[in-house]
């Protein structure tokens, strides 16, 4: 079993291989971090307009409802029967008085709780439960459930804190701007990665990688990290906000420091220009904002793209990201049109975005057969893990690993958190 | 008016050859000059959801895709292999479905199945010329292998 002494360096700027490969580490994360005190985000407020309505999800592999009741609650538990562990719900939506499992139609109400079993007395007095047999008992696994500004989030664990103590100030007051307005949900799309879900977790929180690997930013001159940004994470460290203001650089600066740092840079522009557009919708400048809330969900603000992200854990050597397109509810049909262009930008074939299924493949890949050996995260220095006012940094990958190894109980005396 | 069986099949055998051999200015000059290219997974279209994977309402957006996919994009390196089906014909003699598969090969040459789903192309006709004035594939695969660069 691993233990902390796993960890070559205590402000895990070190992460050996094996994490992202080893079997038995895969199945503890599964009860340790999905199972754990964490809350995961299951989907929208708006997804289940109506009582009956639900949708399918998971937290980690586990598979999970939310529905919404005849009281209009929002309900959550784990869709697995209690009978004999089949799937209940099959299906990914729709609207339903009760849900029952096909194996041998127990019934549950939308509340999870098991309404009744067929031939539960058997035939003619033979067969059947016995009289002790307690329903209460055997509901569906159910989850707490929480809901910021319509984005729903639930919990298994008995111990997580309440969602907002969870989250944080900074974290909440982002996802209170991004649902600052009812949304609407534009489309689902979804990316299937040969890798661990953790080198998904990292990516999202590493801002260096951005204009690098993501030539297309650069190139046509959406984003750079010579613009005004930086990170911001919770106290925990353990989610991360990234951030960029438009129009914070010149041109001339960019280029000067893209070329100092030998990195290639054309710069062209587009032929249809709105793909790359930022129409202000608030107050500040901020038009990158990428909030990574711990263990799997991000949400995301490119430009005028708006979008959740879900990180569906399928095994330790796949993942896939399931990615939600929003809109808000009053955007006029031009500003949806706007929208639906920029959903080229994101996703699995985003012009800014599809970089990072490969980028996560090679390193899962080539790290492989050498599970002794360790990544280098160094990028804004080593040692104390803490908010950054500049971009070229990958610290909040140090923030994740630190709440990792807690959870996981692996945490080293006198690591940094 | 009714585009003849055969010209559409050559445009759609056209279609597939020249995205598998990576001729992708020679596969842009098959769409009308006003033309629209989508790629929207089954997830979304049954649901009546417009977000696309890919959302080309115009040529130079479609131009821009290909551009980019030479300039400043990174993919998996592959070939793609085309498998197009027999075309529907609807009735107003100019919308075809087609059902279709891409096969994808990396660059140690194993190959998998990257997608399957459905065309419908609404054709324009120029004498007996046929260019495409709108492309709607509609992906089977609602998750995308790996990331989705070169055309479908």
């Amino acid at each position: 079993m691993v233990t902390s002494a796993i960890w070559p360096a205590l402000d895990y700027s070190r992460v050996p291989y094996l994490l992202y490969h080893d079997a038995e580490i895969y199945a503890c994360e599964q009860e340790r971090v999905f199972r754990g005190p964490v809350w995961s985000y299951l989907g929208l407020d708006c997804e289940i307009p109506q009582p009956g309505d639900f949708r399918a999800t998971y937290i980690g592999e586990t598979p999970v409802i939310f529905n919404r009741d005849k009281s209009g609650a929002i309900k959550a538990f784990v869709n697995r029967c209690a009978h004999r562990g089949a799937l209940v719900r099959r299906e990914l939506s729709g609207n339903a008085d009760e849900h029952i499992c096909i194996y041998h139609q127990w019934c549950y109400g939308l509340d999870g709780s098991l309404k009744s079993i067929p031939l539960r007395r058997g035939i003619r007095g033979k067969g059947g439960l016995d009289s002790s047999f307690e329903m209460r008992r055997h509901g569906l696994r159910p989850l707490r459930v929480g809901n910021i500004n319509g984005a729903v989030f639930g919990t298994v664990s008995e111990d997580a804190e309440p969602l907002e103590d969870y989250l944080g100030p900074p974290i909440l007051a982002q996802l209170r701007r991004l649902l600052d307005r009812p949304v609407r949900v534009l489309g689902y799309n979804r990316q299937r990665i040969r890798g661990n879900w953790k080198l998904y977790a990292e990516n999202t929180r590493d801002n260096y990688h951005a204009s690098l690997l993501h030539e297309f930013l650069v190139t046509f001159g959406l984003d750079r990290s010579t613009q005004t940004g930086g990170v911001k994470m919770d106290a925990r460290h353990r989610h991360n906000i990234t951030l960029a203001e438009a129009d914070s650089d010149t041109a001339e600066f960019a280029h000067a420091a893209y070329a100092g740092a030998g990195v290639r840079n054309d710069f062209l522009s587009l032929k249809e220009p709105s793909l790359v557009t930022f129409r202000p919708e608030r107050d500040d400048k901020l038009n990158l904002v990428v909030t990574s809330v711990f263990p799997s969900a991000v949400f995301v603000q490119i430009s005028n793209s708006l979008a959740v992200r879900q990180i569906r854990p399928r095994g330790v050597d796949e993942v896939e990201v399931f990615q939600t397109m929003l809109g808000y509810e009053d955007d006029p049909p031009e500003m949806t049109l706007h929208r639906l262009r920029q959903t080229n930008l994101v996703g699995p074939a985003g012009l800014v975005s599809m970089e990072d299924g490969e980028a996560i493949e090679i390193a899962h890949r080539a790290s492989a057969p050498d599970l002794d050996r360790t990544t280098v995260i160094e990028l804004g220095g080593g040692g104390v893990i803490s908010d950054r006012d500049y971009r070229v940094t990958d610290v909040p990958l140090r923030g994740f690993w630190s709440y990792y190894a807690e959870l996981l109980g692996i945490e080293p005396e006198g690591a940094v958190r | 008016m009714k585009a003849e069986r055969g010209a559409i099949c050559d445009l759609l055998a056209e279609y597939g050859a020249l995205i598998d051999t990576a001729k992708f200015d020679e596969w842009l000059g098959l769409f009308a000059e006003e033309c629209r290219y989508q790629i929207v997974p089954r997830e979304n279209f049954d649901r009546g959801l417009p977000a696309a994977l890919v959302f080309c309402d115009s040529r130079a957006m479609l131009e821009d895709r290909i551009r980019a996919l030479r300039k400043a994009n990174k993919y998996n390196i592959h070939i793609d292999r085309h498998v197009i089906g027999l075309p529907r014909i609807l009735d107003d003699g100019h919308t075809v479905e087609v059902p279709f598969a891409v096969y994808q090969t990396d660059c140690e040459r194993e190959t998998r199945l990257f997608a399957t789903g459905l065309y419908r192309d609404r054709l324009e006709i120029l004498g007996r010329r046929l260019k495409i004035r709108d492309k709607l594939i509609l992906l089977d695969t609602f998750a995308v292998p790996t990331l989705l660069a070169t055309p479908l």
